[in-house]
């Protein structure tokens, strides 16, 4: 299904043992056990970028992820909170309910191109947190707090998946969580960029008139990708919400949207594992300049524009990739 | 001779210009019909009513007696009815190859999940896309610039990928919108002799917007008239070069000449 090279097997091998093997052992080695949650949380963000990166693959500007994290996040809270669902239950649910509302918003803004419709999509975030605020289901500003942790799934009576709140390192177990989820989500994305209805998008991105005019139906297919997208975008959402065992309605702000499209930028459109690197890229640069206190901006800002300046394909550009490797 | 399609009285006004005032002419099927007027006379505007890429004001648009007007572009192609763009308009960072396989889209028998999950349909599909794709550009004679990038092609291979996408879609009828536009002598009479190939050989009727009038009188069967949004003539090529409305359209009236 697949059809990787000997070169790309080995690559993909070497990352999935980097990250279920390497790092649990270098954390253990050195007792940074706070590279869990960074990593973690890296892992997460980087599927909500995924979602965003696939906007711009149907030629979109998307600055509006933060509010379908905040979504799928709050969905899973209430869930979990009201209804006394299991976890595992709410997480396909929050991506689902966060997919339902893209396509209602998404009918009528997705005729717009370019500038217009990033500027609503820039708009929605805002939007999300004051409806947070005002329903009383979200609790308003106070927000839902006191997640109870995963609990445990077993199916027959053999158990599938452990209950967290037994366990006595959860972070090790979030983490894992959070990889898979990660790697499921780029498998599905690389999946999806190399079947037919990635061509779709790519002819999509570069005429739509043309696309349109050999019979593809480009509205229904910019509805599904925004879907698609935001199905993620819910995902990420609800699983940070359960590891922060809180979500408010700035637990995900327009900072967050604005970010989640620069990680696809930095990464480089045109590659699927863009956003993933630039995810760790900008998440640890962020905090390796912590030390120069209050130029820590300043320097970040200026290090992005001029990566931004000099590699507008992004830092999967250096690599000497031998054509269009995706 | 039948009609395959019929465009009756059809208008379209945007606010108080008029660029199409009550037109109507029939083509035939495996025909070769051209639009020509001089600029501003409203054939793009007709061709794009055809072709539903902008709803008419009045009037319809039938193909085999179906209304083709005031749908969505992607209906239409799908019904059989494609059309072209000028050779701006192409998908500029695929191959030509590229390019044809995905615009075969309505071959397509798989569904967008299948493609996804790799079914066995979707793989058929796959390999016949790509082998259709090959015969289409050797048909063309395009197959020694098939991995190209569209972007690198001269004026006169965009314009024949061009054709080329909107033949992968299998249509009865293409529209051409200026097949000819910007190309030497050589070179038009290589993209009239194509044109002709497409119609005689794969039997697609074509309706075409043109200016150059050699090229024009050389392959239309009949050809239609436009002058300010109004049809002035229609007939085959000879009577439309002996016709005094088209004449006084094109080099003005007599009267107008010495200015009475």
């Amino acid at each position: 299904m697949f059809h990787l090279t000997r070169k790309q097997l080995i690559g993909v091998g070497i990352f999935l043992f980097a990250i279920f093997v390497g790092v649990p052992l270098i954390i253990g080695a050195t007792g940074r056990w706070d590279f869990y949650f960074t990593l973690t949380s890296v892992a997460l963000l980087s599927i909500a970028s995924a979602g965003v990166w696939l906007t711009f693959y149907i030629g979109r500007i998307n600055i509006g992820q933060g509010a379908f994290a905040l979504i799928g996040a709050y969905v899973s809270a209430i869930l979990v909170v009201k209804a006394g669902w299991s976890f595992w239950l709410s997480l396909p649910a929050a991506g689902l309910f966060a997919a339902l509302v893209a396509v209602v918003i998404g009918i009528p803004i997705l005729r717009l191109r370019g500038v217009y419709f990033a500027m609503i999509t820039l708009v929605l975030t805002q939007v999300v947190t004051l409806t947070a605020l005002a329903l009383p289901i979200t609790n308003g500003a106070r927000g839902m707090s006191s997640i109870p942790l995963p609990s445990g799934v077993s199916l027959f009576g053999i158990p599938i998946l452990p209950d967290f709140a037994s366990m006595a390192n959860t972070k090790l177990a979030f983490y894992y969580t959070a990889c898979v989820l990660m790697i499921v989500t780029y498998a599905a994305l690389y999946r999806l960029v190399n079947s037919r209805l990635g061509h779709l998008c790519r002819s999509m991105q570069q005429n739509e008139e043309l696309a349109s005019s050999v019979g593809v139906n480009i509205a229904y297919i910019r509805v599904v990708i925004f879907a698609i997208s935001s199905f993620f975008g819910g995902i990420g959402g609800a699983m940070f919400g359960s590891i922060a065992q809180s979500v408010y309605p700035s637990s995900f702000q327009v900072v967050d949207s604005v970010n989640f499209m620069l990680n696809c930028f930095l990464g480089g459109l045109g590659y699927v594992f863009g956003p993933m690197l630039g995810t760790l890229v900008l998440y640890f640069g962020w905090d390796l300049l912590f030390e120069f206190q209050q130029y820590q901006l300043l320097i970040y800002s200026t290090l992005l524009i001029i990566i931004i300046r000099f590699l507008p394909n992004g830092l999967l550009s250096l690599r000497a990739y031998k054509g269009r490797d995706k | 001779m039948s009609a395959l399609i019929q465009v009756k009285n059809v208008t379209k006004k945007y606010g108080g210009l008029t660029a199409n005032n009550d037109i109507s002419f029939d083509v035939a099927e495996n025909e070769i019909l051209s639009v020509i007027g001089p600029n501003g006379a409203g054939k793009s505007t007709l061709f794009k009513m055809i072709s539903s890429f902008t709803p008419t004001t009045s009037g319809e648009v039938l193909y085999k007696g179906d209304c083709i007007s005031n749908l969505k572009p992607h209906i239409v192609a799908r019904k059989g009815v494609v059309r072209t763009f000028q050779e701006t308009t192409i998908f500029k960072n695929m191959t030509v190859h590229e390019g044809v396989v995905v615009a075969q889209h309505l071959r397509a028998k798989a569904s967008l999940a299948g493609y996804f999950w790799g079914s066995g349909q979707a793989q058929a599909d796959v390999a016949a896309f790509g082998k259709y794709a090959d015969e289409l550009l050797e048909f063309l004679g395009m197959s020694d610039i098939s991995n190209e990038q569209a972007s690198n092609l001269p004026q006169g291979s965009l314009r024949a990928l061009g054709i080329a996408i909107g033949l992968a879609t299998d249509p009865k009828v293409l529209l051409l919108d200026e097949p000819f536009a910007g190309m030497n002598h050589d070179e038009t009479m290589h993209m009239v002799n194509l044109i002709r190939s497409v119609r005689d050989e794969r039997g697609v009727t074509i309706m075409l917007v043109e200016h150059d009038m050699p090229a024009v009188m050389t392959i239309s069967d009949r050809i239609v008239v436009l002058n300010f949004g109004e049809k002035i003539a229609e007939g085959t090529p000879s009577q439309i070069q002996n016709n005094d409305k088209v004449i006084e359209a094109y080099l003005g009236s007599a009267d107008d000449e010495i200015g009475i």
